[in-house]
């Protein structure tokens, strides 16, 4: 469904990505782990488009991304860390995304705002809330639209067990429906029993793209951790 | 579009910082118009004024607006929007907000006291530059990363566009005014639309007189119908140019 080739960006002297080739099929949780610096985030935003990569192309269901929009209606973006215009409600800020993007036709999920109980809050303005709370309000934009793909940078960093725990089913019904969900966490044990492959990044470079079964059989460890540290020792 | 411009239109109508400056304008132009009982003198003062504060809170506001508004680039960018439509919209935004700004504080006193074609003249001369300068404002935060750098650089040029640029012209005048020079002082003057504008309402004001044969120059270029068009015209250059540029940065841009 996405095909990264060939894809390398520099930033000044850091080279952020090195010749990535990627390919990742739809009905799937794929985890991207890496060492902080490694290129995760920087990979999500050159498959957003807000990074242009220096080489390479991205197709996503076989057209190039490049000089394309209309791509990122399918795609749902939980943000590392959500900025939002600081003195709009939550509410508001729902609304306009609700404005801008019309699906016609197209249900809204509005599932997440139910569960993570954000409906009393809809009032509160995006400065005052906690980073907790934010993360909620991204969680939930980036599952509004009921998008084919979801990329979801760090998506429980920050969250409480019960909310984390809420939205990591959410995931698993997701994936269940045949979306393609991208996630990146430093919390691999969060990942163990959400993910059915990974992709492992380190200085820029995918150093393996392998299934869980194929992981655990080539490093003999049943847990993502002992696995991930198994590969990297 | 429409729907973003009208976002980014609320949020900026909310601000206080906008709502002061209506204000100010309102307060500056009241006085000048009823300090004096001569419409020419007060159009005159009220045009000085007009030429400094215009450029300088268009350069700065628009400047800062567009590094508070980041975070909703950024928002905006994750979905499925064009980039020159996401920059448009907010120069839109900001370009309508200010020209209401100025019709409000300036353009309804003046009207109402002295209704005339000379009045309209210097509304329109202070809207364009509203425009032109949030314009250089935008190419100016396009193109620097730091917040800090930004706001410096939108200084910098209202500095070189309000007095720096005068400064040059004048040693340039003097360093070679043993040669003809009326030509390109009109050259000069038409690459400041500071400068421009002035020029543009003082020959409307018949205050040409005054600046010797060059106003005279200047009289036979922009004095007449076809000459107001034609500064207009560059004048809108000056808006578009910078524009353009910085549409083409941006989409090129690491956000």
């Amino acid at each position: 469904m996405i095909r990264f080739t060939n894809i390398s960006k520099r930033f000044g002297r850091f080279q952020a990505l090195d010749s990535i080739d990627l390919e990742l099929g739809t009905g799937r949780a794929i985890a991207l782990i890496g060492p902080n610096g490694s290129g995760k985030t920087t990979l999500i935003k050159c498959l957003l488009g807000m990074v242009v990569p220096d080489t390479g192309a991205i197709t996503f269901r076989d057209k190039d991304i490049r000089h394309d929009h209309a791509y990122r209606a399918d795609i749902g973006y939980m943000p590392q860390i959500g900025r939002y215009p600081d003195n709009m409600t939550i509410g508001q800020l729902i609304d306009m995304m609700k404005d801008i993007r019309q699906s016609a036709g197209r249900p809204l999920d509005e599932e997440l705002i139910r569960d993570l109980g954000l409906q009393p809050l809809l009032h509160k303005r995006m400065r005052t809330l906690s980073g907790g709370t934010r993360q909620k309000v991204s969680a939930c934009l980036a599952f509004l639209f009921d998008p084919t793909v979801l990329v979801l940078d760090e998506p429980t960093a920050g969250l409480d067990p019960v909310s984390s725990g809420i939205l990591k089913e959410k995931i698993d019904t997701e994936t269940a429906k045949g979306k393609l969900v991208l996630i990146t966490s430093h919390i691999l044990s969060e990942l163990d029993d959400l993910v059915d492959e990974v992709v492992y990044l380190q200085d820029g470079r995918v150093r393996f793209h392998k299934t869980i079964p194929q992981l655990q059989a080539d490093t003999g460890e049943k847990k993502l951790v002992r696995a991930i540290a198994h590969v990297m020792l | 579009m429409n729907k973003l411009i009208k976002y980014v239109l609320l949020d900026i109508l909310r601000n206080r910082m906008l709502a002061a400056y209506t204000g100010f304008l309102l307060a500056i132009t009241v006085t000048m118009l009823c300090l004096g009982d001569n419409p020419t003198k007060s159009i005159l003062a009220l045009l000085n004024i007009v030429l400094i504060v215009v450029p300088l809170v268009s350069l700065i506001f628009s400047t800062i607006y567009y590094y508070n508004s980041a975070e909703f680039i950024e928002l905006l960018l994750g979905q499925p929007l064009k980039r020159n439509r996401i920059l448009l919209s907010l120069f839109t935004g900001l370009a309508a907000s200010l020209l209401i700004a100025f019709c409000i504080g300036v353009g309804l006193p003046l009207l109402i006291v002295y209704p005339g074609a000379t009045s309209a003249l210097l509304v329109a001369v202070g809207g364009i530059l509203s425009v032109i300068f949030s314009a250089l404002a935008l190419l100016g935060s396009v193109t620097m990363r730091d917040k800090a750098r930004g706001i410096g650089m939108a200084i910098l040029a209202w500095f070189y566009f309000s007095l720096l640029y005068d400064g040059l012209v004048l040693f340039l005048l003097f360093q070679f005014s043993d040669y003809p020079l009326e030509t390109p002082s009109v050259i000069l003057g038409a690459l400041n639309p500071v400068d421009l504008g002035r020029i543009v309402l003082l020959l409307r004001l018949d205050s040409s007189a005054m600046m010797g044969y060059t106003g005279a120059v200047f009289q036979s270029v922009f004095g007449n119908a076809g000459g107001t068009t034609l500064a207009f015209l560059i004048l809108l250059g000056w808006t578009t140019i910078p524009i353009w540029l910085s549409v083409r940065r941006f989409n090129r841009k690491d956000l």
